[in-house]
């Protein structure tokens, strides 16, 4: 059994733990976003309000600030090398990344963002993680943990 | 991550060279690059509208800091056009954010150059040269056309490898990673820009994947020259997020098929047939198009030569606009070749140091009405649609029979 204390949030729990390939940044806590599509900065995201916005998009109309959020991979260029920190520095943007594959642009606005961004994991927590699940993200360890499911 | 003498020197020295090699050191460190390599130039990707607030501050703070780029270093094409912003309804305070966004980049040592076609037009790095180059197309151009060496560097990525000189040794920079996973045959007749920038979007689509090299044997007497290899390096980014891919008996490192492959198996082949690129372009749209736009990448010189010559004696028909962009190189060489005042002639608009698709086509699309977009390039198909647009792709001289009419004597 673990004890996890978070903005005031008791969590006891047994997590289900899950290794990473990739990751850098700070360890953190936070609700997951999942997302079964690749994610773009560019065209999937409102980055005035920090919501997903395109129309065709699974989550379409969620807010995305302080949660991780999860996708199989990415596409698109230059865009999400900007938008992470231009969202963060108005605090409409993501806590952290997960992502199953991602390219250099994300890993790059994320390093600049100064948020935690991760890659390379199982399939199987792309099947196991839900939106609104308590998870931790440890790049030190290149662990992520659910908490709370 | 093993540091040189000089990399250690850098972070000793602390400062904002030292925070730029640092965070070069957290992108190489979660790629797991085992140093870095140092560059012989960079290519700067940012404008007002794509990294806002945010991204001026931090460009600020850098002109504060004092640094500057050591090795030369380019701008990409930016969101506006100076010259013409009622023209196209921009919004006047991006002017105004342009103009402080290009003092600051000439503090900080950056070229304010404005384009995406600086290989045809700057520089053209040589076989194994390593660069960091920040717009997509530019970077599969410099890998797979010039033999040249690059990641995606975008944002503020290529700016810090042009205030450190050097980049993380990963992905494209490492031999083992340029090898064609995959092989593509491609037996249509390819005669303009367009049939290339169409293969590159059907090879994106197939092996979308930014580790994913694809090597091009082509069946059907076709021999591109740089602006073909333009489009299919814009269109295979923008569809696939690739990087790379080889041309057999056309691209540097693609002397045969074996030296593509790396002498490794292929995971998979496939074929681009006359039917698929018939199929890919839209020969069957009849409309006259609201907009016809000639872009992405920004025309070189013989493009707009081309374009001159295939207008002569034309004009735009009513209730269409045509559109084409180019550097300000360009521009001003094809102004004083006669070209640019041809095309203005026949009634197209002519824009520079920008790409029509970073200047806000949804809020075009709201002001002046335009739903249907004819282009030769697969690339801003593929970007408008997420815009609301209608778009088809034709070749060249075809964009230009369906949007204008023989002038009268």
């Amino acid at each position: 059994m673990t004890n996890h204390q978070t903005s005031g949030l008791q969590i006891k729990a047994s997590p289900s733990e899950f290794i990473l390939k990739h990751a850098t940044g700070e360890k953190i806590i936070a609700r997951a976003l999942v997302s079964t599509a690749p994610f773009s900065a560019r065209y999937d995201l409102n980055r005035v309000e920090g919501t997903i916005s395109r129309k065709e998009h699974p989550l379409r109309g969620h807010q995305i600030a302080g949660q991780i959020f999860v996708a199989p991979g990415v596409q698109g260029g230059v865009a999400g090398g900007w938008a992470l920190l231009d969202m963060g520095s108005r605090q409409v943007g993501f806590a952290g990344l997960i992502l199953g594959r991602t390219n250099p642009v994300m890993v790059q606005g994320a390093v600049t963002a100064g948020i935690p961004i991760a890659a390379g994991i199982s399939e199987a927590f792309f099947a196991t993680v839900k939106t609104g699940d308590l998870i931790e993200l440890c790049p030190d360890e290149k662990t992520v943990r659910i908490l709370e499911g | 991550m093993q540091l040189s003498k000089v990399e250690q020197e850098m972070l000793d020295q602390g400062g904002a060279v030292a925070q730029a090699l640092r965070q070069q050191i957290a992108v190489g460190d979660f790629f797991d690059a085992p140093h870095m390599v140092e560059i012989a130039n960079a290519h700067f990707t940012g404008d007002p509208e794509v990294f806002g607030e945010a991204g001026l501050e931090y460009l600020e703070g850098l002109t504060l800091s004092g640094v500057s780029c050591r090795v030369p270093t380019t701008r990409n094409a930016t969101c506006v056009d100076l010259e013409q912003l009622e023209s196209f309804n921009q919004l006047s305070h991006l002017s105004e954010q342009e103009l402080e966004v290009r003092r600051t980049l000439t503090k900080l040592g950056v070229m304010v150059v404005n384009t995406c076609i600086g290989y045809q037009t700057v520089y053209q790095p040589q076989l194994g040269e390593h660069v960091a180059w920040g717009d997509t197309g530019t970077v599969a151009y410099a890998n797979s056309v010039l033999g040249a060496r690059s990641n995606y560097e975008a944002g503020p990525s290529s700016l810090l490898a042009g205030i450190t000189g050097r980049t993380p040794a990963y992905g494209f920079h490492l031999d083992k990673n340029r090898a064609a996973q995959y092989v593509v045959t491609v037996t249509a007749p390819l005669t303009d820009p367009a049939d290339w920038g169409a293969v590159g979007a059907m090879i994106g689509s197939r092996y979308r994947g930014y580790d994913n090299v694809v090597a091009i044997v082509l069946e059907n007497g076709s021999s591109p020259n740089s602006d073909d290899l333009k489009y299919l390096s814009a269109s295979i980014s923008s569809y696939g997020s690739m990087a790379m891919f080889h041309v057999v008996g056309i691209t540097p490192e693609a002397f045969s098929l074996e030296q593509a492959t790396q002498g490794q198996d292929p995971r998979e082949t496939s074929e681009i047939t006359a039917k698929d690129l018939a199929e890919f372009l839209g020969w069957d749209d009849t409309d006259i198009p609201d907009v016809v736009v000639f872009t992405a990448p920004q025309l070189s010189l013989f493009e707009v030569a081309r374009l001159s010559s295939l207008l002569e004696g034309r004009e735009v028909l009513d209730g269409t606009t045509v559109i084409a962009t180019t550097s300000q190189m360009v521009y001003q060489e094809a102004e004083r070749q006669g070209y640019i005042g041809v095309l203005l002639q026949a009634g197209v608009r002519v824009i520079k140091d920008t790409c029509w698709y970073l200047m806000d086509p949804a809020g075009q699309l709201r002001d002046f009405g335009w739903q249907t977009l004819m282009t030769s390039s697969s690339k801003l198909a593929n970007i408008v649609k997420a815009h609301g647009y209608t778009p088809t792709v034709l070749p060249v001289a075809e964009c230009i029979v369906r949007s204008t009419r023989k002038v009268t004597p």
